[in-house]
């Protein structure tokens, strides 16, 4: 016989876990099966909810793929570290330094208050699907879960730093961050790592004042305290940070000691970073009156950590960002992980369902393999499809096509796959936009626009009519997609 | 799945083989223009380098499957350099019948998840991590590869880098293979590190030995001065007790009671207990015993081996294979007859369904995967275990403890993190309190070697913390050697999750 529960979400992701605690608020008994575990730690743990016109808006007001272009340079870290010119005189972050957020959307630039332009959204946006309220619940609950956040005093955007030093327009930000934003005219120090390439300040800091932000900043780059080998993880910084610890030397005998983990006696991993940024700080023209590290200032503790360096510096300190793997991405796993567990969902990770039954239109069970090929039959009432989208392998295409591999949803794309990309590096590409369509409960629809099963909902990254990258939507979407969909699962079992 | 190419398997006999260079293209951006451009010709289909399941990953041809100069046999792996004028770019797969597993280390696409749960590399600077000794050594390998970093002897073996990999890179199954490279290649028979590895790795026979004389046994090896001895001689810590051996076996207990009490013909369990089980805690035999008969279910229990656990992760291959042998040969003639395999133990399962299939080419390895089950899944998926514990008689707010549950990492890695707390959740008057996801630290022998003990425990630290935070003060996990680290760090009884069951619905067992 299968497992049972009443809902059933497929998905470790921001929508998946937001779905999931939206049927379990709802009273449902609640199972979250995901194929791998979560991808939360590749993301920035920044909540954006729409930071740019889609380029189809854009378009009809004349000024073509521009948004397109604007979007990639602010959303995609890896894009603005291959290309330095992603920071140019059209660079998003060149606002109005009086003014860093003017009262009207700019038409190809960020927008300022991402809850005036849902409205406007074209048919067919995962936004337009739910609705401008379905969005504020979905923002409400992120609001109720998660501890630690800013951004929910006022409806506009925030500009919060990056490591590629671009703003990225966001409606929550963690508060470790929230002495970095963009549109503060503090001047800024950002400090990184010798051995943690993956930031490199003294170009954020660059790239920052090109794009002529209001303060004066720069960036310098100091030797982290201890033996730490070059390929340190983003873990290790994290654990001595919060620690406080500086490793011991190496064993004489150039290994086996394996007691790496004793601190040596007395010494502040955070005090030493201080002496250094202090001499660094010598080195450049601008006094700081914040200072920005890399985000691995600790996993559990990362508050502590941070007064504790703001303490010793003298300034306000902050965090900035980073690509993945993403400490703030791995504290918002935790911290939906804790949510789930508060409300009795049961996670199955590391479980791909390889089928599915279904009869008179409605799914009856899943088929979830385990270790070793075997498999094992779930069933619920209701089932949330929250898989992502190409990158996370909720849409699957080759050269035949493009499908949705669990329930075969239908998933519209032109015929012919030249038809599927734009020329432009950057263009607006029709694959960005590839997904199941939904109707208003978001239920996939098929070729004829009917519900393929009347219990299934699908949530985030799956759905089509969007481009997250672009319009810097990805989280919003997954939080509000996901807490709708969670909700209607929950209603229909 | 995205970036695969559907027709592959169709196509592996002629020119559009998915070689090397394509596989690197195949999982980060296999948009259909890259595919395009990645038809470039390459001799010598290479059948085993197109994305598949884990599981599929080595069937042709295991490590062992050292049959010199036969390229057609162990599954195709023999790829001929060109003999005519041909483009060549490079002859990326050697003439070998070994494994290879590249295609899958292009699969990484260095997200560094991977690194992030690393437990080890988390607390030791030596360790360079799991992405480096998996794909990124195996990306580099070619036939004049270069000595396995010695790095490797830190991995303990904990599999959560497999889990945790969004693109099902076989991350352990790399690492168990460099492992036993290293063993084998660069480790001299003669050193204390290979005679603790062969020691740690073979504890059967240990056991089998211990146990005839278990009082005596453990008597000595409770003395400290013996295990101060033992760890200046042979690198085992003498900061853990030794496990004591159990004054009767389980397969002693068994064969006493005369065997299955249970006779069925559609319900049918092959129970692999393992070493531990048998020679220190048969009352988790006893318990999956118990339990399964209260079901309706006929036991049986083979001859069986060690599962190989401690040998893949000291690289003790060879003794692995010979262990797994034994093993998939006698469970595989059960399942003829009808059998499921259950497991008490999460390590034996997960070298049972992912191991054995990633490492061996015996046969019958696949069918003994794909009907392997870990006991309380098993009945999980065939009983309405619920209903069952909800509708039991047992007081067991009198009788029973609130337990602090650990879900051990090779339970995680089979998808089983939260089971024990569904069954706590259905069983009335115990609250099960997971005790949080980190490793407990031990991962099987690792933590037993002195130069690993500190990393160990500084692993365990957050679990510790965990579970004095709990309000229970008793154990639970379904990992041996974690219920050995849990007791260590802690002082608390630890028990298994099948005694919970045994004790909820049959009402016997130890005592609690």
């Amino acid at each position: 016989m299968a497992i049972e529960s009443d809902v059933i979400v497929i998905g470790g992701g921001l929508a998946g876990h937001f779905a999931a605690i939206a049927a379990a608020d709802a009273g449902k008994e609640t199972r979250l099966v995901t194929a791998n575990q979560s991808t939360l730690r590749q993301a920035s743990g920044l909540i954006d909810v729409l930071g740019y016109p889609p380029a189809a808006a854009v378009g009809e007001t004349g000024t073509g793929d521009a948004a397109g272009d604007h979007a990639s340079d602010a959303d995609s870290d890896r894009a603005d570290a291959d290309d330095p010119d992603a920071v140019g005189e059209e660079n998003p972050n060149a606002v109005d330094a009086e003014d860093p957020r003017p009262d009207a959307p700019f038409r190809s630039g960020p927008i300022v208050d991402p809850f005036e332009a849902i409205p406007e959204l074209p048919e067919g946006h995962p936004y337009e699907r739910v609705g401008l309220a379905a969005v504020r619940e979905g923002l409400a609950t992120f609001d109720e879960v998660v501890d630690g956040y800013v951004g929910s005093h006022t409806d506009a955007n925030a500009l919060v730093p990056t490591h590629g030093g671009v703003a990225k327009p966001t409606a929550r930000y963690p508060e470790h961050t929230a002495a970095g934003l963009a549109s503060d005219d503090r001047d800024a120090v950002l400090v990184g790592f010798e051995t943690l390439t993956d930031f490199d300040a003294p170009v954020a800091a660059d790239s920052l004042a090109a794009g002529g932000v209001p303060f004066e900043v720069a960036g310098v780059t100091v030797r982290f305290p201890g033996d730490l080998r070059a390929d340190a993880k983003a873990t290790r910084y994290a654990e001595l940070l919060e620690t406080d610890e500086v490793p011991a030397p190496k064993a004489a005998d150039g290994g086996s000691s394996g007691a790496a983990t004793h601190a040596s006696q007395g010494r502040s991993c955070r005090a030493a970073i201080v002496e250094r940024i202090r001499r660094a700080v010598g080195d450049v023209d601008v006094d700081p009156e914040r200072i920005g590290f890399p985000a691995v200032l600790g996993e559990e503790r990362t508050a502590e950590a941070r007064a504790d360096l703001a303490d010793r510096l003298g300034v306000p300190v902050f965090e900035v960002p980073t690509g993945a793997p993403s400490l703030p991405g791995i504290r918002l796993e935790h911290q939906l992980g804790d949510a789930l567990r508060e409300r009795d969902v049961r996670v199955a990770d590391g479980r791909p369902v390889v089928d599915v039954s279904a009869t008179d239109g409605r799914v009856g069970h899943l088929v979830v393999e385990s270790a070793g090929g075997s498999t094992v039959p779930m069933a619920a009432d209701s089932y949330v499809l929250a898989t992502g989208g190409l990158v996370g392998r909720g849409i699957d295409a080759d050269r035949d096509g493009v499908r949705e591999p669990i329930f075969d949803c239908h998933v519209p794309h032109p015929d012919d796959r030249y038809e599927w990309f734009a020329d432009a590096a950057f263009g607006d590409h029709p694959f960005a936009y590839f997904g199941v369509d939904v109707d208003r409960d978001l239920r996939p629809l098929d070729a004829e626009g009917e519900p393929e099963y009347a219990n299934l909902h699908a949530a985030g990254a799956v759905l089509g009519g969007y481009d997250f990258a672009a319009e810097n939507s990805g989280a919003g979407v997954s939080i509000a997609t996901g807490h709708a969909a969670g909700s209607a699962a929950a209603e229909g079992s | 799945m995205f970036g695969h190419a559907p027709d592959d398997g169709d196509e592996s006999d002629e020119t559009e083989s998915s070689c090397g260079c394509e596989a690197g293209s195949g999982e980060s951006d296999g948009s259909a223009e890259s595919r395009s451009t990645s038809e470039v010709r390459s001799d010598g289909g290479e059948p085993s380098d197109e994305r598949r399941p884990t599981s599929e990953l080595c069937s042709d041809g295991g490590i062992d499957a050292d049959v010199p100069g036969d390229p057609g046999s162990a599954g195709g792996a023999g790829s001929h350099p060109s003999s005519d004028d041909e483009f060549e770019p490079v002859q990326v797969f050697p003439d070998s019948t070994e494994q290879d597993l590249r295609p899958g280390a292009d699969s990484c696409y260095k997200c560094s998840t991977c690194d992030t749960n690393c437990p080890v590399a988390e607390v030791d600077d030596e360790f360079p991590g799991p992405k480096f000794q998996g794909p990124e050594q195996w990306r580099l390998s070619r036939d004049d590869a270069p000595e396995i970093d010695d790095s490797i002897d830190k991995c303990s073996n904990c599999m959560r880098c497999d889990h945790a990999c969004p693109t099902d890179v076989p991350l352990s199954q790399m690492h168990n293979t460099a492992r036993g490279r290293y063993v084998d290649d660069q480790l001299s028979k003669l050193s204390i590190q290979y005679l603790r590895k062969k020691i740690l790795s073979n504890y059967g026979r240990l056991g089998r030995l211990g146990s005839l004389f278990p009082r005596t046994t453990n008597f000595v090896m409770g003395n400290r001065a013996v295990r101060w001895i033992t760890d200046r001689t042979l690198g085992i810590t003498d900061e853990r007790e030794f496990p004591e051996f159990a004054t009767q076996t389980f397969r002693s207990w068994w064969d006493e009671r005369g065997g299955a009490q249970v006779q069925s013909e559609d319900r049918r369990v092959a129970y692999f207990h393992g070493d531990y089980a048998n020679y220190n805690t048969p009352e988790v035999g006893k318990a999956l015993v118990r339990v399964f008969e209260s079901f309706g279910y006929e036991v049986a229990v083979p001859r069986q081996r060690c599962s190989g656990t401690p040998m893949f992760a000291n690289g003790m291959l060879d003794d692995a294979r010979r262990a797994a042998t034994v093993n998939v040969t006698e469970f595989d003639a059960l399942i003829e007859e009808g059998y499921d395999v259950v497991c008490s133990c999460t390590s034996c399962s997960m070298a049972l369904r992912q191991e054995y299939p990633e490492l061996f080419d015996i046969d019958g390895t696949e069918r003994v995967a794909a009907n392997t089950y870990d006991a309380v899944e098993y009945l999980r998926i065939h009983e309405d275990l619920r209903e069952e514990l909800a509708d039991a008689e047992t007081d067991a707010d009198d009788e029973l403890p609130d337990l602090a549950y650990h879900a051990p990492c090779h339970a995680r890695n089979q998808g089983l993190a939260e089971q024990a707390l569904e069954v706590g959740d259905a069983v009335e008057g115990v609250d099960v309190d997971d005790v949080g996801d980190s490793c407990s630290g031990i991962s099987g022998t690792y933590g037993w070697k002195s130069k690993h003990y500190d990393t160990s425990m500084a692993i365990g630290d957050e679990m510790f913390d965990h579970m004095e935070d709990s309000e229970a003060e008793t154990g639970m996990t379904e990992c041996p050697t974690c219920a050995m680290q849990m007791e260590h760090g802690t002082g608390y009884d630890v028990r298994h999750t099948l005694e919970l069951l045994e004790a909820t619905l049959v009402g016997e067992g130890e005592a609690w």
